[in-house]
Formats: structure tokens, C-alpha cells, sequence
């Protein structure tokens, strides 16, 4: 394995990779590739092609794994695989590409291990480290196109602006419980501001088809909504297959200088895939959508890019992308009082051993999955969603709103004719937080005759603090 | 011009990558719309959005769907597989037979 995360001098020698097109294979070569080279349309030259291409896979996770399993088989000549993180149990389920007795390694390693099971004769290139805007360019520099297999928009707006700039083609993908989307960008791979001339219209980047991030609050990641493993499989294996199918045909190869005839656009297609657990009579659906061309306003690649968006300036925090993604901010600053909060630790000590049963009410706003591997004990289960719509529902109707609306009818909300109070709990103690000012808001604490109490740091504070068997997901 | 007024215009409409939640957790919906709006314009994507917060939408955070009046950040909108750019977004006067589809793009991996 190569180590390409410090030595400059690797990098002269990973681009020194002979493009020659017109050699013998070897018998290996020719063995090992034979069932995809007697494909009509590959031949000797495309299995050349994919010999000598450079491809870079950002992220080793549920898209990295499948896409590099197929990016190795197939022989691509060089592999880089950037990521910081290590293997856990909970990837398993969709990372393919690691093992059970990998848990604990660094992905990039784990995964690298696996690929030479696979296929021994591509170099693999080790870059453990997460991409940011200070390595972004060395990185992508060495390769000649790019795998977002990343999970956030902050990594994807990064990666498609510096492919911009160093005009490199960007297969993207993304997924998240039951949908999945990929894209070609930027192929072919055409100089930033480019908008004119023939050969047009030209390639559209990540930010020319999806202009400004969604707000944080409105931001899924797998680890808190969600993944199945074949959803986010089939999306890497799509990556992989478009990447083939790019090198194959060699429009990755940056644009011929000017005047000569250049290569046609790829037609801009999202595919999405989305399925439904709970409807057999359409088991999944694959929806192929046409997107449009390079944009004029596009701040990465349209007009007057080139004074907006330059190598240097990334590297300098401009544009700023946690900034852009609105993560700047972390989680939200608590907007309880300090009465109206009692960590897990405190509950049990001073509500759950002192009063008894019915002598008060604990409300878990997790979604049911969550809640169906347990909660507090006599917890009744109100996910957060529902309980904004029952809230809305009530304040439309104009009626008074009574806890019997919110709670399941058999939940005792009285005890001696004094209303026992409530206490809200969620997965990390933030919708819980929202929740009590809800029920506040609709009056429900009968302007303080009863407490509604936020129970901090929801069930992962409960595990910390009380139970650590909890299983917490 | 009374009786266009009471005219309805049968389209679907479908919803992707998490905002079927804000519609009673249904990707599908076949719909008849009012084919002009209160000014007696006709019905345009414009018109529809602010028709599926008011009529179709369960779920009370619009702002997951509009966000300042305009579609929020992060969401496409598709007339019938056609990136609305390709079209005239909002603008684009509803036909028969019309399908819209909405989709939140994804960053997970």
C-alpha cells in the first residue's frame, strides 16, 4: 500500500503511470479482465484506458465500499481512498468492503485490505485523513476523476468546487433511509467560466444543480435517520459504473486545446432511486431526471467565477462551507429555564424513587423504531412529527387544547384532582426541548398549576448517566 | 367565465427523499387542482406549492417545504422529469396529465 498522505515525491511518480493505449496486456491482465473486455463497445484500448486511470473514492462508507469493490475489479490502474474515520459494528450492515475483524482500523486501511483480496495488480493509495479545504486540492490533483462518497453538503460543495477548478469530472451520489440520488458532473471536465463556444452547453457542477444548501434542521444523516444497506449500495455500484463508463470511453480526459473537435456533453441526469418498505405494490422505483446545463449564474463555474472561486481563496477559507451549510452553530443553545430542565440522573433520583406510579407523566417524542427498544419505564410514545400536527390540528379547530388530545387516552393525567406533571424526553435533547415549549405554548401547563419539564440530553444522557445497558441507537 | 372558474386541472404529484412526511407519508398523490388561480390567472407551479401548504400538507412545518415564500433551499422541483430550470420554474402553466415531483437532495453516505 502506498501512503499518500505526506509524500510529495509518491506523487510525481503516481502521475508518471504510462497512458499508453497500444501495449500488449499481460496474461494476467488479459485473464483476470477477459469477461469485461469481450463486452461490445469495451476492447483492448477501454481496458487500457481503465489501466492507466487515476480514480479518487472521498469516503470509505455505504457508497465507498460498493464503488471501490467494482473501481478494483475492473482494474482500474490507481486507487486513492480518503477517509479518517475507523470501521465500528454499526457500519457493517452497508460497508461491505470491511469486516468484523477490522472493527477498530482506520476505513482506508480496512478497505484497501479488502480490495487486494480482490484484485492485487491496481496501486492503492492511502489517504487517512478527512478531506477539508487545506488538502482538497493536493488531493484531487494526483487523480484524473473524482468519488464523492462523502455524507455531508459542507464535503460535497467542497469537493465539486475544487473538481471545478482543477477540471476534473465528479461522479456524486447520496442516500439516506429508503432514496438514493447520483449524478454526473463536470463531464467532460471543462475549464471554470466556460460558458460560450462551441461544444456547449457545457456540463453542469454540483452547486449548478443544487444552488444552496438545505437549513441544518432540515439535514438527514445516516446516523440519525437512518440507512438501508441496499439502497446505499446500489448507488455506489451505479458510481462505479458511470466512472467505468467515463474512463472507458475517455471522457475523462481534459478538453483538447482549442479549436480541436471535443467530445459531446454527457446529458445531465439525476437518478433516483427510492423504494417503499411498506407498499409491495411498488417495490421500488428508479426515476431518471434530466437536469440542466452549466448555469451562467453559477457561483462555482458561471460568469465571473474565476474572480470568485480560486484554489488559493479555498484553501483560505473562502468561500466558507460550514459556514454555507449552516453548521457553524452546533446544537441549538437551550431556550429553557433552568426549573423547567432536570437531567436523567436527577429524574431518577428526585421524581422516579420519591413518587410513585401515576404520580406523573414521562412523554417520549422519538420516532417508534427508536422507542420500540425500550424507553423509561411507563413512558407513552408521542413522536415529535405527530405531535405538531395533533398542536396544529387543535389550533385550527379552534378548540381548547387538553393534554387528553396530545397523551393516548389510557395515560392517567390527574392524580387526587391535582394534574401530575410531565416530564419530555427525546433521543438527544433537542426536540424534547421544542416539545415543552409546544405544550406551554398551547396552554397546557394551565399557566403553571402543572409542571412540564424537559429531561436534558434526552436518552443518550440516560444511557450515560443511568442505564448504560440502554440500547441507545 | 363563471364555469372556469369551478374548473379543475387532474395532475399528480409525488414527493421524495423524506418531504413525503409532510404529506401523510405518501410519495403519490393524484390530484384535481383548481385550474386558475384567485386572480383568475391559470394555475402555475407557484400557484400549486402554496395549493399543497394549504390542502395536502399533514404535517404543520411548512417552512420543511417553503421557506420566504419561495421553495426551501435543498428542494428540486421536477415538472414531469424536467429539472424546472428547463422549464419556466414557478411560471410554468399546469397541463393535464401533468406530473410535479419534489425531491429533497440527500447528503448521506
Amino acid at each position: 500500500m502506498q501512503n499518500g498522505d505526506t509524500n510529495s515525491a509518491q506523487n510525481g511518480s503516481i502521475s508518471s503511470v504510462p497512458r499508453d493505449t497500444s501495449r500488449p496486456l499481460t496474461e494476467e491482465e488479459l485473464d483476470r479482465y477477459s469477461r469485461q473486455i469481450i463486452v461490445p463497445g469495451m476492447g483492448k484500448e477501454a481496458q487500457l484506458r481503465l489501466i492507466n486511470a487515476k480514480v479518487l473514492i472521498i469516503g470509505a462508507g455505504g457508497l465507498g465500499c460498493p464503488a471501490a469493490q467494482y473501481i478494483a475489479g475492473a482494474g482500474i490502474g490507481t486507487i486513492g481512498i480518503v477517509d479518517g474515520d475507523t470501521v465500528e459494528r454499526s457500519n457493517l450492515h452497508r460497508q461491505v468492503g470491511h469486516s468484523t475483524s477490522r472493527i477498530g482500523q482506520t476505513k482506508v486501511s480496512s478497505l484497501i485490505t479488502h480490495l487486494r483480496g480482490l484484485n492485487p495488480l491496481p496501486t492503492y493509495v492511502a489517504h487517512t485523513t478527512h478531506i477539508t479545504p487545506l488538502n482538497a486540492a493536493d488531493l484531487i490533483s494526483q487523480y484524473d476523476l473524482i468519488l464523492d462518497c462523502t455524507d455531508n453538503p459542507a464535503t460535497r460543495y467542497l469537493i465539486s468546487d475544487v473538481c471545478v477548478l482543477l477540471c476534473k469530472p465528479l461522479v456524486s451520489a447520496a442516500s439516506v433511509q429508503t432514496s438514493g440520488q447520483i449524478i454526473v458532473l463536470n463531464c467532460p471536465p471543462t475549464p471554470q467560466g466556460q460558458l460560450d463556444g462551441e461544444g456547449g452547453p457545457y456540463p453542469p457542477c454540483y452547486r449548478c444543480c443544487f444552488k444552496k444548501p438545505p437549513p441544518a434542521n432540515a439535514q438527514l444523516s445516516c446516523g440519525e435517520a437512518g440507512i438501508l444497506g441496499p439502497v446505499v449500495g446500489l448507488m455506489g455500484v451505479a458510481q462505479a459504473g458511470e466512472a467505468i463508463k467515463i474512463i472507458a470511453s475517455a471522457l475523462h480526459v481534459p478538453p483538447p486545446a482549442e479549436g480541436a473537435p471535443r467530445a459531446p456533453p454527457v446529458e445531465p441526469t439525476l437518478l433516483l432511486y427510492s423504494y417503499s418498505l411498506t407498499s409491495f405494490l411498488s417495490p421500488f422505483t428508479f426515476r431518471a431526471l434530466k437536469m440542466a446545463p452549466r448555469k451562467k449564474s453559477c457561483f462555482a463555474c458561471g460568469e465571473g467565477s474565476r474572480e470568485r472561486l480560486t484554489l488559493e481563496g479555498v484553501k483560505n477559507g473562502e468561500p466558507n462551507y460550514e459556514f454555507f451549510c449552516g453548521l457553524g452553530g452546533g446544537p441549538k443553545a437551550g431556550v429553557l429555564s433552568e426549573e423547567e430542565r432536570i437531567t436523567p440522573r436527577e429524574f431518577v433520583e428526585r421524581v422516579q424513587r420519591k413518587e410513585g406510579k401515576g404520580k406523573y407523566v414521562v412523554l417520549d417524542t422519538r420516532e417508534k423504531e427508536h422507542f420500540s427498544f425500550g424507553s423509561i419505564e411507563g413512558a407513552v410514545n408521542v413522536p415529535f412529527g405527530k405531535l405538531l400536527s395533533k398542536a396544529a390540528q387543535l389550533e385550527r379547530s379552534g378548540e381548547t387544547p387538553e393534554v387528553e388530545y396530545i397523551v393516548p387516552p389510557e395515560v392517567k393525567i390527574e392524580d387526587e384532582g391535582e394534574d401530575v406533571p410531565i416530564y419530555v424526553v427525546c433521543r438527544r435533547g433537542l426536540d424534547s426541548q421544542e416539545a415543552v415549549e409546544k405544550l406551554k405554548e398551547m396552554g397546557l401547563d394551565k399557566g403553571g398549576k402543572r409542571k412540564i419539564v424537559d429531561i436534558a440530553g434526552g436518552m443518550k444522557a440516560w444511557k450515560e448517566q443511568v442505564d448504560p445497558s440502554f440500547p441507545y441507537l | 367565465m363563471s364555469d372556469k372558474k369551478d374548473q379543475t386541472i387532474d395532475i399528480t404529484v409525488d414527493f421524495s427523499g423524506g418531504l413525503e412526511i409532510l404529506f401523510s407519508n405518501q410519495k403519490h398523490h393524484a390530484l384535481s387542482v383548481p385550474a386558475q388561480d384567485s386572480e383568475g390567472k391559470p394555475a402555475n407551479v407557484g400557484f400549486l406549492i402554496n395549493y399543497l401548504c394549504q390542502t395536502l400538507m399533514t404535517d404543520p412545518r411548512a417552512d420543511l417545504f417553503v421557506l420566504g415564500g419561495e421553495l426551501r433551499p435543498g428542494i428540486l422541483c421536477l415538472i414531469n422529469d424536467c429539472d424546472w430550470e428547463l422549464e419556466e420554474e414557478d411560471a410554468y402553466v399546469l397541463q393535464p396529465g401533468d406530473n410535479i415531483l419534489f425531491i429533497s437532495t440527500l447528503h448521506g453516505g
